[in-house]
């Protein structure tokens, strides 16, 4: 039918459309970060120049090491605390387990702007304060519930089974998690690893409200640079990210399938 | 009994494996929240050393001044023209994916539609003033290809603001809808079309109302942080773009009056609590 042959590639059509709107902006931001004229002026000459003096800004690399640095440690404690949790609500029966998996959606569901300023009153109050370890606190709350979720999904599709065979065969608790059950859910340990470390590393609302002046992080910083006026150097930082992040969503993409496709 | 039995010692040994988890959680996001109500009805933080004292001053403060209020209704009409433009935008791209693309390159296009959502949202942001300010991209394409000259300043204004919030929350949009219509069966519609219906009338009576759950579930993910939003507004919008996320905002980081701060803050959660209640019976209907 001819209709159909239009609407389809009218849909089509409707689809990069979106993609453009969807990428276009970052595609300026990025080139910008190439261009030689500080006020983002055309026509567009090539440097790195912005990139290399990165180099100099001691405020934005000890920023930026600091980033790298929670998030790899929210992402250790995360999948081991976020994997224990998830077998136990997989494995065992009781009382209130419905409960405690409710519990994980308030942290995902409410804005971030309560959250933090929730966690700098509350942190302050008892004398944890301000600073890296607070925001590493913070980061870790924030990043577990998402990979108890994805390890729970991929749980979802594990056979208890296999569990008792292993055991009528002779394997103690500790030798059936760590031969059989965990070699199975390791995809989405990794994912849910990788978000862990997405959550902490593009995190910018509630590492705001706990950094203080010295003990910052990147986005903190790149968030206070905007604010004192637009420069090569902030789209040459944000290229950085952009592309750390949008690369380690498709490596995680490779662990875990997002559509529910199979 | 055997039941009640194998339930306590299924708790005994779920404990060890659940507790770090869940104090972590306690100890971050729990007691903070609950402190937050508590501070908020006092007169000082109790550690700035000054005397404090239970008050409801904050709260007063709320529904005294039309100021808060009015900021409230403001980002609350921020929420809904963000989360109707989603509607808008995000629906049909969701259709297209499900329905219309096949194998490999649906993959390849739901994963570009879905990767920047998990790409840093400050600079998906900062990427749009490069477009919109004067002398900005948007500005110099216009000029080349129009005969005349026009002035294309959109920075630091509403529509500046919708248009980068957009941006940031269209693939939750595309996400949820494209899990819902893709369980549609295709039979179903092509029942509606081979009884007589219309293009239209199936996309009314059929996919629509089936797709509904992805709808709601798509707009409580993109209302409830868009109506705390601060830093979209903040870079965006310049001076227009005071919500009520930016008055908190600025007393924890300015003002430094925690307690009003904390009362906003609560106010701010009972709504958004409010607001998922409501959406929830649609919510598990699709679960």
């Amino acid at each position: 039918m001819a209709t159909t042959r239009i609407l389809e590639w009218l849909g089509r059509l409707y689809i990069w459309l979106l993609l453009a709107f969807l990428y276009l902006p970052i595609i300026i931001m990025a080139l910008m970060s190439f261009n030689v004229s500080p006020f983002y002026q055309l026509p567009f000459e090539w440097t790195t120049e912005w990139y290399a003096s990165l180099w100099q800004n001691n405020q934005l690399i000890s920023a930026t090491w600091n980033s790298v640095e929670i998030a790899v440690i929210t992402t250790v404690i995360c999948t081991v605390l976020g994997s224990a949790a998830s077998l136990a609500l997989f494995r065992y029966e009781f009382r209130g387990k419905k409960f405690l998996q409710a519990l994980l959606f308030p942290p995902i569901a409410i804005p971030w702007l309560i959250t933090g300023t929730a966690m700098l009153i509350f942190f302050f109050g008892v004398g944890i304060g301000r600073g890296l370890h607070a925001i590493l606190l913070g980061h870790v709350a924030l990043a577990l519930p998402y990979v108890i979720v994805v390890v729970s999904a991929r749980l979802q599709t594990f056979a208890p089974e296999l569990e008792e065979a292993a055991r009528s065969l002779g394997a103690n608790q500790w030798q059936v998690t760590r031969r059989v059950t965990l070699p199975w859910i390791m995809p989405g340990v990794i994912a849910g690893g990788l978000f862990a470390f997405a959550v902490s590393f593009d995190q910018f609302v509630v590492s705001y409200f706990l950094a203080t002046p010295g003990q910052t992080t990147l986005p903190v910083e790149i968030y206070a640079a905007i604010r004192k006026g637009f420069t090569p150097e902030i789209n040459a930082v944000s290229t950085i990210i952009i592309v750390v992040s949008m690369a380690l969503m498709l490596l995680t993409a490779r662990f875990f399938k997002f559509g529910g496709e199979k | 009994m055997a039941a009640a039995t194998a339930s306590r010692s299924g708790l005994r040994s779920a404990l060890p494996l659940l507790t770090p988890a869940y104090l972590w959680l306690t100890v971050a996001i729990f007691l903070p929240l609950s402190a937050m109500v508590f501070f908020s009805f006092m007169t000082e933080l109790p550690l700035s050393g000054k005397p404090w004292a239970f008050t409801l001053g904050n709260y007063a403060a709320f529904f005294s001044q039309s100021l808060y209020l009015t900021l409230l209704l403001a980002s609350l009409r921020l929420g809904l023209e963000v989360t109707l433009w989603c509607i808008v935008i995000g629906y049909p791209a969701a259709y297209v994916l499900a329905k219309v693309l096949k194998g490999r390159s649906r993959e390849a296009i739901f994963l570009l539609v879905i990767l920047p959502f998990w790409s840093n949202g400050l600079v998906r942001i900062f990427s749009w003033a490069m477009v919109l300010r004067e002398g900005g991209i948007l500005d110099t394409a216009l000029n080349a290809v129009l005969p005349f000259k026009i002035n294309i300043d959109l920075m630091y204004s509403y529509p500046a603001v919708i248009i980068g919030l957009v941006h940031s929350y269209v693939p939750y949009m595309v996400l949820t809808c494209y899990l819902t219509l893709q369980a549609i069966d295709d039979s179903l519609i092509e029942a509606g079309r081979s009884l007589g219906a219309s293009r239209l009338q199936v996309l009314k009576r059929v996919i629509i109302p089936l797709s509904m759950p992805g709808l709601v579930a798509g707009a409580a993910l993109i209302f409830v942080p868009v109506v705390g939003s601060f830093m979209e507004p903040r870079i965006l919008g310049g001076r227009t773009g005071t919500f009520y996320g930016t008055v908190i905002e600025d007393q924890f980081v300015a003002v430094f009056n925690w307690p009003l701060g904390a009362a906003l803050s609560f106010i701010l959660l009972a709504v958004v609590l409010v607001i998922l209640a409501v959406a929830s019976p649609v919510l598990r209907r699709a679960a």
